[in-house]
């Protein structure tokens, strides 16, 4: 499962869309939003989307990671819009057959994800505002 | 020919439009399109990657008719 939500995330059905009873591990990852950078306050962040192509390359992501791990499950829901302080940006759940492989997954999808999904953040502070670069991104194409 | 351009974040406010059609008369590269739609200032351009139809492209990828083509700027999701 894989997608955009203008609306709070419900852990839950991220969580139930990987369960299985062949899964010793399930593995939710949540993106929070910090209320702070550099000192400021941030007062909320808006998320913005390249809608199609977005879902596009989290649906790669997806394929990518049933392909390295074999055995693992996958889904991952991104916030759009604006989203307050504390609230979850990004789910991304994963089950496996064994641990191991469940870090292993999450921790690449949340990584590429970062990198690949044409997504940007805006921090609003009391007295402005930046989009924020993710330190993943690059200006070489991804290959995919 | 038309190009259909999209602008995202940054690049959107700079243009102050979410999207317009482009007219090319000779053929053009993405990166080509880029420099002509956001020419560099004197802090250098913004690194961007391009993506045309939806999928990721390289600078030198020539564009045809009725391509959708975006400029995607430093990403911030997660």
């Amino acid at each position: 499962m894989v997608r955009l939500t203008e609306t709070k995330i419900d852990i839950d059905v991220v969580r139930a869309a990987v369960s299985r009873d062949e899964a010793g591990a399930v593995l939710v990852f949540e993106g929070v939003t910090r209320n702070h950078h550099d000192g400021r306050t941030v007062v909320r962040l808006e998320y913005e989307a390249y809608a199609g192509m977005a879902e596009a390359q989290m649906s790669a992501i997806c394929t990518d990671v049933m392909e390295r791990w074999p055995g693992a499950r996958i889904a991952m829901i991104h916030r759009i819009g604006v989203v307050a302080v504390g609230e979850a940006s990004v789910v991304i759940a994963v089950s496996a057959p064994h641990r191991d492989e469940a870090y292993a997954a999450s921790r690449w999808a949340i990584d590429t994800l970062k990198a690949a999904v044409p997504i940007w953040k805006k921090e609003v502070y009391a007295d402005g505002s930046v989009w924020k670069a993710n330190a993943e991104f690059s200006d070489e194409a991804p290959s995919r | 020919m038309h190009v259909h351009v999209r602008y995202f974040a940054v690049l959107r406010e700079r243009k102050g439009c979410t999207e317009e059609a482009v007219t090319l008369t000779e053929p053009t590269t993405v990166a080509a399109l880029y420099s002509a739609l956001f020419p560099p200032t004197d802090s250098g351009a913004l690194p961007v990657m391009y993506a045309v139809n939806e999928a990721y492209v390289s600078s030198d990828h020539v564009l045809a008719s009725g391509d959708e083509v975006a400029f995607i700027p430093p990403l911030g999701g997660g």
